[in-house]
């Protein structure tokens, strides 16, 4: 592993190691260039992931605090958790649960699509698709996805068997074990999946695609790469001449540092990208960097989405196998006839048994209805809806500054009103997933409202007019040349896809970009 | 065990109580347990708050053939939160002396009456994510509700029933994949 001096203004400096940092680190390095990757969490492995689900969830969480506001029932349901992401070298990608299908064609273009819709602020990707689809390619491959390039998928579970002889009893035709970065068989240096059904407490095999044992060694290979752990920027800094300069970071002891360069990406997933931008204002920029346009923090996006659980009268046990693997894509279209823009995709989701009650059921469940539930915990079978979220521009992370963090730095506000095209598309999945499941027997079905986003978006999207976002289409922030946006801030709309993949695509994308403008010197 | 003389003293000098219980003969607990009887020393509770607090968490989430003994660790775990924080523990008493003394007899309906008109509490909320995060999360209750959990350490479910439902039709090829070593 390189060591690069604090001094050096050469460098890229990449905050984040998730799917967008961690990949654009590893791109960078295998070219030759200099990078300096600040991640705010610790280093774990797949010897030290934990599989005790409370102690697996402390070990890899953000858990600093953030506060919430908005008429969205995550604020009730989930107040000390609004948003579910990582702090861990990997970032999400160590939680994440690999499910990989692509943004639709038409989610590119869904202003164009679906039109004006009131109190939305859809706007369409400054990108044709056929681009996407290039890094799509690229991103499947490097990540091994199942059902891609001739990868064979993974077999289907006890719970996967509920889900798809319920869907296609009810219609439905392509439902499948849905596209994974989980191996089926040995593949990049990494295990396969033997089905433990602890994906979100990081896979102790590896069949799981993670920044965390990919990119990141590899990028530490090249020799080029000096990854700081438990290193937690607190504000980019810039010159007179408007360009970023460096970042102030702590270090693992609280100390202040500062790390020169001559490139910031900035990839801390859209909640704290969002905060570290307006953290960094200035009296050049004083409503955050590259915010001229004020779109940093808007349109915050999650996915919609919420558990619907089937309740049979015969065992499931579907806490064994692989967690995801199952996804009916039928609905995702854009079909106004059902009642509301854009589509959602059904994918299957178990829970561990000390997650559900808190995690998986309504906040109003408690009591005899609560223990039938729990009672046939053997006897369940779950899906979770993710469908396209509508942006909004008051959907928005701003800083609270009557709450700090332990850096005394005020922390993120989520402000979320759910649109009713949201409230529609959730009560269709809800209603569809009812008849999935009772058209296999179901006794019981219970449904979720909306869970804490694992899925942020859109906080510092990428726009043609730059009014209407925070970055071109490369990422590049419109307001200053040398200022990248690296993760799922940068994505102009949702869609109805797990994003990590289009992060993934994204990244190797910008990292093109950015080795050619450095190596004819335009930045 | 003295509890009979040491209790009311313990309560008298504004100190904690203790819960008792006996494990079910044939209860999936009793294999668990070191022994059937227990009893849990309460470091800011008395005896009585941890009877109500107990009714609280059965009433929350009731299950019936299960001991005592799993609801005696969400109590423990509330006891502990009171005994680090006096702000917890006076929301406690408050919302204790709401139900009154009674509730900890009272019958099933009463009792969720009474939870009912609390619902949007503090303490009721307090009392439900405890409970349910607790309760949930012990050996006692993976071996009730028959959760089988970690798995790395055994191989994974890959050879241990993943896919041994039959009571659907299996999934055709085309939609599954090939399951590893078969």
């Amino acid at each position: 592993m390189a060591r690069i001096s604090q001094d050096d203004s050469g460098a890229v400096v990449i905050i984040g190691s998730g799917a967008g940092g961690g990949t654009l680190a590893h791109e960078l390095t295998r070219r030759g260039i200099k990078v300096v990757l600040l991640e705010a969490g610790a280093r774990q492995s797949l010897a030290t992931f934990s599989q005790v689900p409370g102690d697996a969830f402390a070990q890899l969480t953000w858990l600093e605090p953030r506060t919430f506001s908005g008429s969205s029932t995550v604020g009730i349901d989930y107040p000390t958790l609004p948003s579910w992401t990582c702090k861990t070298v990997g970032g999400t990608t160590v939680h994440w649960t690999g499910a990989t299908p692509r943004i639709r064609p038409w989610e590119v273009r869904s202003r164009t699509t679906y039109g004006e819709i009131k109190g939305a602020s859809l706007i369409d990707w400054p990108m044709e698709y056929s681009e996407l689809e290039h890094y799509y390619d690229l991103a499947e491959k490097r990540m091994v996805v199942t059902r891609r390039n001739g990868n064979p998928g993974l077999p289907a579970s006890n719970h996967f068997k509920v889900m798809y002889n319920g869907a296609k009893r009810i219609g439905y035709k392509r439902v499948h074990t849905n596209y994974m970065a989980i191996n089926t068989r040995p593949a990049d240096e990494r295990g396969f999946c033997i089905q433990q059904g602890f994906c979100v407490q990081g896979c102790k095999t590896g069949a799981k695609w993670s920044t965390l044992y990919t990119e990141i060694p590899r990028a530490e290979a090249t020799g080029n790469l000096d990854l700081r752990i438990q290193c937690r920027a607190a504000r980019i800094e810039h010159g007179e001449n408007g360009l970023v300069t460096g970042v102030v970071y702590r270090d693992p002891q609280g100390k202040e540092q500062r790390q020169k360069a001559r490139i910031v990406c900035v990839a801390c997933n859209s909640v704290e990208t969002a905060r570290l931008l307006l953290l960094s204002e200035s009296a050049r920029f004083p409503k955050g960097l590259a915010n001229s346009s004020d779109q940093v923090g808007r349109n915050y996006s999650c996915h919609t989405g919420g558990f619907v659980w089937g309740i049979f009268d015969k065992p499931i046990h579907f806490w064994r196998g692989t967690t995801l693997a199952g996804i009916v894509e039928d609905e995702t279209k854009h079909d106004p006839s059902r009642g509301f823009a854009g589509g959602y995709h059904l994918e299957l989701a178990a829970l561990d048994l000390p997650s559900l009650p808190l995690a998986g059921l309504p906040s109003t469940m408690w009591g005899r209805d609560f223990a039938f539930v729990l009672e046939r915990y053997r006897n369940m079978a779950g899906i979770f809806i993710n469908g396209e979220d509508m942006p909004r521009a008051t959907n928005r992370i701003t800083l609270n500054p009557k709450v700090k963090d332990s850096f005394g730095l005020p922390v993120a506000n989520i402000h979320n009103d759910d649109h009713e095209n949201n409230a529609a598309m959730r009560a269709h999945a809800q209603r569809q997933s009812k008849a999935l499941y009772e058209a296999v027997g179901a006794i019981r079905v219970v449904s979720s409202r909306q869970t804490p986003a694992t899925h942020n978006m859109c906080t510092a999207r990428m726009s043609k007019d730059p009014a209407d976002g925070v970055a071109n289409a490369h990422g590049q922030s419109h307001d200053i040349a040398n200022l990248f946006i690296s993760d799922g801030s940068a994505m102009s709309t949702p869609g109805s896809a797990n994003p990590t993949l289009t992060i993934v695509a994204l990244a190797l994308r910008q990292a093109e970009y950015i080795a050619g403008q450095m190596g004819t010197h335009s930045i | 065990m003295t509890s009979k003389t040491l209790i009311p003293r313990r309560e008298f000098l504004g100190a904690s109580g203790v819960l008792t219980g006996l494990i079910a003969a044939g209860s999936p607990l009793a294999l668990l347990a070191p022994s059937r009887a227990w009893a849990l020393e309460l470091k800011a509770l008395s005896s009585s708050d941890g009877a109500t607090l107990m009714a609280v968490a059965r009433t929350l989430a009731p299950h019936d053939k299960l001991d005592d003994a799993a609801y005696a660790l969400v109590i423990q775990a509330v006891d502990a939160e009171a005994a680090k924080d006096p702000q917890v523990l006076a929301m406690l008493r408050d919302g204790m002396r709401t139900l009154g003394p009674a509730f900890a007899t009272a019958p099933e309906a009463t009792r969720v009456q009474q939870l009912t008109a609390i619902e949007a509490s503090v303490f009721f909320r307090t009392l439900r994510t405890q409970t349910f995060g607790v309760l949930y999360a012990t050996p006692l209750a993976y071996a009730y509700f028959g959760y089988e959990g970690e798995a790395f350490s055994k191989g994974g479910y890959l050879l241990r029933g993943f896919n041994d439902l039959h009571w659907l039709p299996e999934v055709p090829p085309e939609d599954s994949g090939p399951v590893p070593g078969a």
